[in-house]
């Protein structure tokens, strides 16, 4: 496994459970780790217009998600503050109200027989729904299917996890030498040599390079996202919201920003203002809060926003997992993924994140 | 545990500290104003509810929260005294928003 963020350590405990001997390779500080600046939402609703398969991947991976943190609670005594409550998309205009109304009137019709839970809420009712509610706020969107997490405390379970199951974790360990043939892999990283039957490149911004040495393709960019986090209070927020969520021990974090700045980790004031702006003007009691972190961390953004999962058609053997939503598809990628990969093969469902969706289609 | 050194300043300003009245000198914090008044806490942590004083006295370490004048979650270390300033326990987590 090459990459210790939240998609490979969730794989590589995932693979751990399927009886497979298998080494983590995290490559060190310097890489962007976007597992170490995530939100924490397990988000569904907005996922995937256009798109079905990533809707129906997404709503597995929210439904896996309490076995998980309940195997995970329970083998390390870390509590991932899961809550599944539903979750809300606040519309500030009457505008957004009627995008997001067509929008999610799309999902249900894309979803066919899934079916898609949602409803549209009305300013009158989402009052009694969410506690001072700014007069911008015109409705939302509302499924049952959002919550959140703690993303640090999911990347430190999954890794412990995973070593106490027997994983072998090796820190300080960027690819340098790389060598593929089907079924059979060496790859030098951090003064080790490791060869294995099976190699899985998780490796975020990383598999950009590192994946057509294994006749794979990966092409990911990185896109900035800023947090502001608040001072702890006592709960108020019943459920999340897509930028705005309350922690388990009581921060309240505000996103998020969707910049395309290449490798750029500065944080901007222009930026933290809109956020601190839309917060505010959806809840007003927010700006009596003190703010007392802000970061900034890169996506792993593929050119449609999906996931990437494949199998090296040259060097079988060699898969990709690439995505920019760790903490929501953690649990099928531990639950679901990782069986396949165990067994050789990705499940045919899968079969449109494959990156060849990017190259030239032949004419007819 | 702490006293003034008044040869050197003076206590001139009012506050109340838990209730409690006490002069202290002009230009101090209000952690300095909660030490002077010895009392074991001036706030319990959010999560655990464990009891804090203020520790760092440059604003970096937080343990000083203490509500002041009314306002929750200050810096009492960051704050300087004033005439008849009210300082009290930091209980646990601020509350965020009350419903009118």
């Amino acid at each position: 496994m090459v990459g210790g963020g939240l998609v490979g350590a969730a794989i590589a405990w995932g693979l751990t459970g399927q009886g497979l001997d298998t080494v983590l390779l995290d490559e060190g500080d310097v890489a962007y780790r976007a597992s170490r600046g995530n939100f924490g939402l397990v988000w569904v609703q907005s996922k995937g217009l256009g798109a079905p398969w990533y809707q129906r991947w997404t709503r597995t991976s929210a439904g896996e998600w309490p076995a998980l943190a309940a195997e995970l609670g329970a083998r390390t005594g870390l509590d991932l503050g899961l809550a599944q409550p539903g979750g809300v998309h606040l519309c500030l205009s009457e505008a957004e109200f009627e995008e997001r109304a067509a929008r999610m009137a799309q999902m249900r019709q894309e979803a066919g027989n899934t079916g898609f839970d949602y409803r549209m809420i009305g300013a009158g009712e989402l009052r009694g729904m969410l506690p001072g509610l700014g007069p911008r706020v015109v409705g939302a969107s509302w499924t049952p299917y959002d919550g959140h997490a703690n993303p640090l405390h999911l990347l430190h379970a999954l890794h412990r996890a995973f070593t106490e199951a027997g994983g072998h974790y090796l820190p300080n360990a960027r690819v340098a030498e790389a060598h593929a043939a089907p079924h059979e892999f060496v790859v030098e990283a951090g003064g080790h040599r490791v060869a294995a039957p099976r190699i899985v490149l998780a490796a975020g911004l990383g598999n950009a390079e590192l994946a057509p040495r294994f006749g794979l393709s990966a092409p990911v960019r990185p896109q900035r996202g800023q947090v502001l986090v608040t001072e702890r209070a006592r709960e108020v927020l019943p459920m999340p919201v897509t930028t705005i969520r309350q922690t388990q021990e009581g921060s309240i974090m505000l996103g998020d920003s969707m910049e395309e700045v290449g490798f750029d980790l500065r944080q901007k004031p222009a930026v933290m203002q809109a956020i601190a702006g839309r917060a505010v003007a959806s809840f007003p009691w927010i700006a009596r809060l003190n703010i007392v972190r802000a970061w900034s961390a890169l996506r792993v953004m593929a050119p449609d926003g999906l996931p990437i999962y494949d199998q090296s058609e040259r060097f079988p053997g060699a898969f990709t997992a690439n995505c920019h939503s760790g903490v929501t598809l953690a649990g099928a990628h531990a639950r679901r993924l990782a069986p396949m990969i165990a067994t050789g093969s990705l499940d045919p469902s899968l079969d449109p994140f494959s990156a060849r969706r990017f190259d030239v289609r032949a004419a007819a | 545990m702490f006293a003034l050194r008044p040869e050197i300043r003076p206590a001139t300003v009012d506050v109340v500290v838990e209730g409690r009245p006490l002069r202290v000198p002009a230009g101090v914090s209000a952690a300095a104003a909660v030490l002077l008044a010895g009392l074991p806490a001036i706030r319990e942590t959010p999560v655990s509810g464990a009891p804090r004083l203020p520790f760092c006295m440059m604003g970096v370490c937080f343990d000083c929260l203490a509500e002041i004048d009314g306002v929750p979650n200050r810096q009492a270390c960051m704050v300087a005294v004033a005439p008849g300033m009210c300082i009290r326990i930091q209980r646990g987590a601020r509350t965020a928003f009350v419903a009118p």
